[in-house]
């Protein structure tokens, strides 16, 4: 049974008195995820497989692993600067200590990004510094042991790389990036996380995280349209690898088959049937996520690479893609870079506004938020917002969008036009200043339950507060992890607020030409006329 | 004796600064960029009717640099810092700005002094320093007039050392060479504040020196006693200090990846100079493999 918010919210800050360079991970139910099926390894050639258990003492690592991790880490402070600038410039001012949420939910000082990071930079001094060499322990420097790399294990897999530490951080350190580092390393010597390697693998092999196959794929999208159907009256069109579209339009996999994602995807069909789109889906890139991210540079590129391939096998112009977090962080600050140049596609040329999206004429891929805000903008789209009266409306910017992209008036604005209430969460909670779900970055599983609940406190602490301050009842978001995360957290710290995307608000204000009166909103439920 | 404080330990300092900045910074800059990662603190730029923040969300490297540059000047990361507090299931957030006020007072005062401590080396001696001079005295309490910035950084380096001592959060991570070098610092400014206010030596003397230091003919001076030899001492041992220490985020702060991009990357393609090919999934694999499926979903195939 995971405790109780009530027992949860008992939350000790007082730095213990042991030393913090004494590791401490102690693998408490509810508090780590499980460690990944080797079958998932070997689907990704990934080194090691093996079953183990964190729980359990003895975790089989290789024979050379202290050499291997050494040789990992090396090689990476020679081809990222950010490891290696990051390693020697922190100076513990202690700015960042109370940014991240997994902090402010835990107490748990080795929880504070500084410490989390001193983790590794304490590795680093002892076998890549004289000074950590020559004095060890007094110069913060300590040996790399078994106990130490599971510290890693369970501090590293309790940071989602929301990034929200580096806003505040004077010297931009960015524990996402130390992160992913330190999970590359542990990869070397077979540790991952289940949540992780299996979405990964499943997306190697069928094109999506939930490892759907093509007549899944297909069934699902048929099942929507019905669905828009019988809302709508109005039969739209779903193409799937349909060769000489205009636009390939990738999007999560959650979009198609987990709830309330599917409303979304609703709100993306009509608004593409409203538009008068030329676009194809692709089973083969079923998937816009990428759990790559959360475990190696190497396995997001091979996961991304299917998308330009696919548009370039499609004859596509250019690519629109849905509504998710931690994908846009892989599209915007990494697609280009491996698996570009995009040479083959156009730039993006809004077909119904004639906008050239010039922000994204390298990569070609425009976010559906930015399509959508530019047709309303340009009054090409008519809205009945009284269709979400029912609702009282937050936004929460997700992680990736805000301190990865900066997107935060295009959903707003769009909101704005379809919502007649509209809240934000205080300032300090919000933009880039925007708290995580808690369950980023692979962590979202049900044994996790408990430290998704901790971080996740400050989020839910903001929905709160515009809950009995305006009587806010549905969170807005653009994020398939959200998506899914969220409403748990809502019920447990808050209950009565439910989560929407942004899609699915355009989806029950667009007035699509020739549809039957609307007695019912996405979600199914009965418009009270009275 | 004299020689090896007053010559031999000085130069063997700048020398160790600045080789061991240089072997830093070329070190940093070895390891390329692969990835272009600002951390966006502002709307980015996209459609034409929405007003980008140019700097916290810079689109060009110009704008970067004025990013960085507000970082230095202003600490415009560390002015956002706030106090998270908790009432219950309830938290809030308050501004919290003595951590960047105190590190922008003694890091400003630092600056001061050291170019106020150039009118010894140079000669002659620039205009602006004895203007500036006169300004951080311009309260003139005392002979010789008090200057502002040495009690600034006495109270600021203080406190940045009480907040390390008693703050249990901050002892708990601090290490003790964050202790060593708030207390190189202090022991710096407070020989230097007893040798102006109190022990007072030959300033004429004192240049002579200096200047001979800088010339690379060094001739002591006759009048310095033991405090001033303590004061140079002090000040070589944190300049070798310096480059070994987590000083060095003087030079690191402008090479961080996350402050000095444009965050550009889907307008100008980044290239990664490593950037290695790895095996991926085909589509001709993919179709082989579920090629039944795809058939019996009715959905187009490249061979039927």
């Amino acid at each position: 049974m995971p405790p109780s918010p009530d027992e949860l919210i008992q939350i000790d800050t007082a730095p213990p008195a042991q030393s913090w360079l004494q590791p401490t991970a102690s693998f408490r139910p509810g508090t780590y995820s499980h460690a990944a099926h080797p079958k998932t390894l070997v689907a990704l050639d990934l080194p090691n497989p093996r079953e183990w258990r964190p729980a359990y003492p003895d975790w089989k690592l290789p024979p050379d692993w202290r050499q291997t991790i050494l040789d990992g880490m090396k090689e990476r402070l020679d081809k990222f600067r950010s490891f290696r600038l990051f390693m020697d410039t922190c100076v513990r001012c202690g700015a960042c200590a109370d940014k991240c949420h997994f902090y402010l939910g835990s107490g748990d000082p080795k929880n504070m990004p500084v410490l989390r990071a001193e983790l590794v930079r304490s590795v680093y001094r002892r076998y890549f510094t004289a000074s950590g060499k020559l004095l060890g322990p007094v110069a913060g420097a300590r040996d790399l042991t078994e106990d130490v790399l599971k510290e890693w294990f369970y501090y590293f897999y309790q940071c989602t790389e929301c990034r929200r530490c580096s806003v505040f951080c004077p010297f931009g350190i960015d524990t996402a990036e130390i992160t992913m580092i330190v999970r590359e390393l542990l990869n070397l010597v077979g540790i991952n996380i289940n949540w992780v390697q299996e979405p990964a693998a499943n997306c190697y092999r069928t094109g999506n995280h939930l490892g759907i196959q093509p007549h899944g794929f297909k069934d699902s999208i048929d099942f929507a349209v019905d669905e828009v159907e019988e809302i709508t009256g109005i039969r739209v069109e779903a193409p799937i690898n349909r060769r000489g579209a205009e636009i390939l339009f990738v999007m999560p996999s959650a979009d198609y088959f987990g709830e309330p994602h599917y409303f979304t995807l609703l709100g993306y069909l009509m608004l593409f049937h409203a538009a008068g789109l030329d676009f194809t889906l692709s089973t083969y890139a079923s998937e816009g996520g990428n759990f790559g991210l959360f475990s190696s540079h190497e396995t997001m590129k091979r996961l991304n690479a299917k998308i330009y391939a696919e548009a370039r096998r499609l004859g596509v112009k250019w690519i629109l893609g849905g509504e998710c977090g931690h994908m846009w962080r892989v599209i915007h600050q990494y697609m280009d870079t491996m698996n570009g140049p995009a040479d083959f596609l156009e730039v993006p040329v809004s077909p119904v506004t004639g906008t050239r999206f010039e922000h994204a004429r390298s990569t070609k891929m425009v976010h559906i938020c930015e399509f959508t805000a530019d047709l309303i903008h340009q009054g090409k789209l008519e809205l009945d917002p009284a269709r979400n009266a029912h609702w009282n409306v937050t936004f929460h910017d997700s992680c990736n969008p805000a301190r990865a992209m900066g997107m935060f008036e295009e959903p707003r604005s769009i909101l704005r036009a379809v919502c007649p209430e509209f809240h934000e969460m205080p300032a300090g909670t919000i933009r880039e200043q925007t708290f995580c779900c808690g369950s980023g970055a692979g962590l979202g599983t049900d044994e996790n339950f408990e430290m998704r609940m901790r971080g996740g406190l400050p989020r839910a602490s903001a929905v709160r507060y515009v809950k009995e301050k305006f009587g806010v009842n549905l969170l807005a978001c653009m994020c398939a992890i959200d998506k899914a995360t969220l409403p748990p957290l809502l019920e447990y710290w808050v209950s009565g607020v439910e989560v929407a995307g942004v899609h699915e608000l355009l989806g029950n204000a667009l007035v699509m030409p020739g549809e039957q009166p609307r007695t019912r909103d996405l979600r199914g439920q009965e418009y009270n006329h009275a | 004796m004299s020689t090896f404080f007053g010559v031999i330990v000085p130069y063997a300092a700048f020398l160790t600064f600045l080789i061991g900045i240089a072997v830093r910074v070329l070190r940093w800059s070895g390891s390329p960029v692969p990835f272009r990662i600002p951390v966006t603190c502002g709307q980015q730029k996209s459609l034409s009717w929405i007003e980008p923040a140019r700097i916290e969300n810079p689109f060009t490297g110009g704008a970067a640099a004025c990013r960085v540059a507000l970082e230095v000047l202003t600490f415009r990361s560390l002015w956002r810092n706030q106090q998270a507090g908790r009432t219950g299931a309830r938290l809030f957030y308050d501004p919290s700005r003595l951590l960047c006020l105190s590190a922008l007072a003694f890091h400003w005062s630092l600056l001061v002094v050291v170019l106020r401590h150039l009118r010894l080396v140079l000669s002659p001696v620039p205009k602006f320093i004895p203007a500036l001079s006169t300004l951080d005295g311009f309260f003139q309490i005392g002979v010789p007039a008090v200057y502002l910035t040495d009690i600034v950084i006495l109270a600021a380096l203080s406190y940045l050392l009480g907040r390390r001592l008693f703050n249990a959060r901050l002892h708990y991570l601090s290490l003790p060479a964050d202790y060593v070098s708030l207390l190189l610092l202090l022991s710096v400014v407070s020989t230097g504040i007893l040798l102006r206010y109190f022990f007072r030596t030959d300033i004429a003397a004192i240049k002579q020196y200096a200047l001979s230091l800088a010339a690379l003919s060094p001739h002591l001076p006759a009048s310095a006693g033991a405090l001033f030899y303590t004061h140079i001492t002090l000040v070589s041992v944190l300049l070798a200090w310096f480059p070994f220490s987590k000083l060095v985020h003087m030079a690191g702060i402008f090479l961080s990846p996350t402050r000095n991009l444009a965050n550009n990357s889907r307008a100008v393609r980044h290239i990664n100079p490593w950037n290695p090919p790895v095996r991926v999934h085909t589509y001709e694999e993919w179709e082989d493999e579920f090629r039944d499926k795809i058939r019996a979903a009715g959905l187009p195939l490249e061979k039927p």
